[in-house]
């Protein structure tokens, strides 16, 4: 089933991590198998944030002296970040297996995901100046306790609670994806794609990576593609309507966007707040109570519909 | 009245088989009380507030009230809960004071209903009879397989409003999304507004009208044609309501089932591999 929430302050930063939060808590119940979070700080310059991990939790328990090979694939993170010039500012561990580095580099970011990724256990969740992509097994509540996103300011957000219908239980397989090698987009959602396979081979033909089997990670690969060609976010979005295959409702967020699509069977729900100062939208209106619990107009929109909101405080 | 309202061209249908049409009779008990039904006084009325409330807690208040002998319940702040006001199942006026979400009023048999917000996905799903008010807007699947009984929306709906709808009329003062109607065997639908397309695919009977713009037909679904009858009661219930079609009842466009799909032959299954 999976449940999808966004949230975007037109004019203002605000407290999208307790907000997000609160949504996606909201949503429990459409997914109790993963939760994940993309949120949208403030960008500081040209400072990078990476959020990547070196394993699965289910391997911390399982995997054969893996605490070692943890602590040694992150030094071997380390040592390529240091090869390719990137320089360290803030390294925080937000689990055994999952961190949050803060880093100056300049160089091309697609060569430093591939180098990284090409250690073993090594995914990058995401990479970005503005954008922090986490996820992990477990529930709102625990996902945003364990990983401190209270209190996190920002200007946009989204968020996706997983019920696994076609692919693993894990953090790979867990949504939001990063529009990989796009440094700030990343997309959440609501459905089933039936031309996976067949869109899948197409990109990985142009050169594109997939890190796991889930459908959703399509959706923001052949965004990322087609903006790779030129084209803009909206319009990505509106021929993702008629070229990918399915019944999905999706959203998506860049460094000062946020989209949503919904397919033309419209069989995927979605209700949208809007307002002048703040919009929301999630797979059920209990979620959007959570931010404003007095009484709101909503709707849902339509078939094929596309929408693109702006944050003007980041303009 | 059943031959009044053969005469408007309600009742279209041709039965067979195990399907039966019964008619509305005042004078029979079983009409409107359940076994479990309570005794309510219209005149007895109760407020309560459901934000701190689960949607069964919300249930069971409903039914605490209506055995104290209440017959109007006032409810607030429902937060746009799931599946509150549901399996109502006699003469009771509830006013609901903001919005719900999934599946409220499902399975409803007589009560009145006001709902001064929006409603989520299925509202009245299944409703049998009386009647149900929204002022504001209505998610998708919106009384799907109603059997009865009048369902308002002032506001726009989403998709699939009416799928499989069995009877009752649905009335929506906004715009309807697609695949409106879907599978209709019976009861009327009116869109004030513009709708989706697929409008009545694959609908074996009923009538849906539209006072806006229809983006595509279904399978199956063709323009009919209006009679006298059919506007006096489209402007009788739009009154009712407080809506107006936006250039007048007569001038609504009328869907009906084009009746032309496999399942209106009269072939047996031999005879359509010699045919077909």
């Amino acid at each position: 089933m999976c449940g999808i929430a966004g949230l975007i302050h037109r004019r203002k930063t605000g407290d999208v991590g307790t907000e997000m939060t609160n949504m996606l808590k909201s949503l429990k119940h459409r997914g109790p198998d993963s939760t994940g979070f993309a949120l949208y700080g403030q960008p500081k310059g040209n400072e990078l944030v990476l959020r990547f991990k070196v394993a699965e939790q289910e391997e911390m328990s399982k995997g054969f002296d893996i605490h070692q090979q943890v602590k040694d694939r992150r030094a071997e993170v380390d040592k390529r970040l240091k090869e390719l010039g990137a320089k360290l500012i803030k390294v925080e561990e937000a689990t055994e297996y999952a961190f949050r580095y803060r880093i100056d580099f300049g160089g091309d970011r697609r060569k430093l995901a591939d180098y990284i990724e090409d250690v073993e256990g090594a995914e990058i969740l995401s990479l970005g100046l503005g954008l922090e992509l986490i996820k992990d097994l477990g529930d709102a509540a625990r996902v945003s306790g364990q990983y401190k996103l209270n209190g996190f300011v920002g200007t946009h957000a989204i968020g996706h609670t997983r019920m696994a219908t076609e692919s693993d239980v894990d953090i790979r397989s867990a949504h939001p994806y990063w529009a990989y090698p796009f440094a700030d987009v990343s997309v959440v959602h609501n459905g089933q794609l039936t031309n996976y396979w067949k869109g899948r081979r197409a990109l990985e033909h142009r050169g594109h990576r997939f890190m796991s089997n889930c459908d959703s990670e399509l959706i923001a690969v052949y965004l990322a593609d087609k903006m790779q060609q030129g084209a803009k976010l909206d319009d990505a979005m509106r021929d993702s309507i008629s070229e990918l295959d399915g019944v999905f409702t999706y959203i998506v967020a860049t460094a000062d966007s946020l989209g949503m699509a919904k397919d033309v069977m419209a069989a995927k729900p979605m209700v949208l707040y809007e307002s002048d100062d703040f919009i929301a939208l999630a797979s059920e209106e209990v979620a959007i109570r959570s931010v404003f619990p007095h009484e709101i107009d909503t709707w849902d929109p339509y078939e094929g519909e596309v929408r693109v909101w702006k944050a003007e405080a980041r303009a | 009245m059943a031959q009044r309202s053969m005469q408007m061209g309600m009742h279209t249908e041709k039965l067979s088989g195990k399907t039966q049409q019964r008619f509305f009779s005042p004078t029979e008990e079983e009409n409107f009380l359940y076994p479990d039904g309570y005794d309510v006084d219209f005149n007895k009325r109760a407020e309560f507030d459901a934000g701190p409330l689960s949607p069964q807690e919300i249930n069971l208040k409903l039914r605490e009230l209506m055995s104290q002998g209440n017959g109007t319940i006032v409810m607030h702040n429902p937060g746009a809960k799931h599946s509150v006001a549901v399996g109502l199942l006699q003469r009771l006026n509830l006013h609901i004071k903001g919005s719900l979400g999934y599946f409220g009023c499902g399975l409803i048999d007589g009560p009145n209903i006001t709902i001064s917000g929006r409603v989520g996905w299925s509202c009245a799903e299944n409703m049998l009879s009386g009647r149900v008010v929204i002022e504001k807007n209505a998610g998708s699947t919106f009384g799907a397989a109603i059997r009865g009984g009048d369902l308002v929306c002032k506001g726009d709906v989403g998709a699939r409003v009416g799928i499989d709808q069995k009877g009752g009329t649905i009335l929506i003062g906004g715009r309807a999304g697609a695949f409106c109607g879907f599978m209709m065997q019976r009861g009327r639908m009116i869109i004030l507004g513009d709708a989706g397309m697929n409008l009545g695919d694959s609908m074996y009977d009923g009538t849906i009208y539209v006072g806006g713009k229809i983006a595509g037909l279904g399978v199956d679904a063709v323009e009919g044609e209006m009679t006298d009858l059919e506007v006096q009661w489209l402007e009788r219930k739009l009154k009712m309501y407080g809506l107006e079609a936006p250039n007048g009842a007569k001038n609504l466009t009328k869907i009906v089932a084009g009746k032309q799909l496999w399942n209106y032959d009269n072939l047996e299954p031999s005879e359509k591999k010699i045919v077909l």
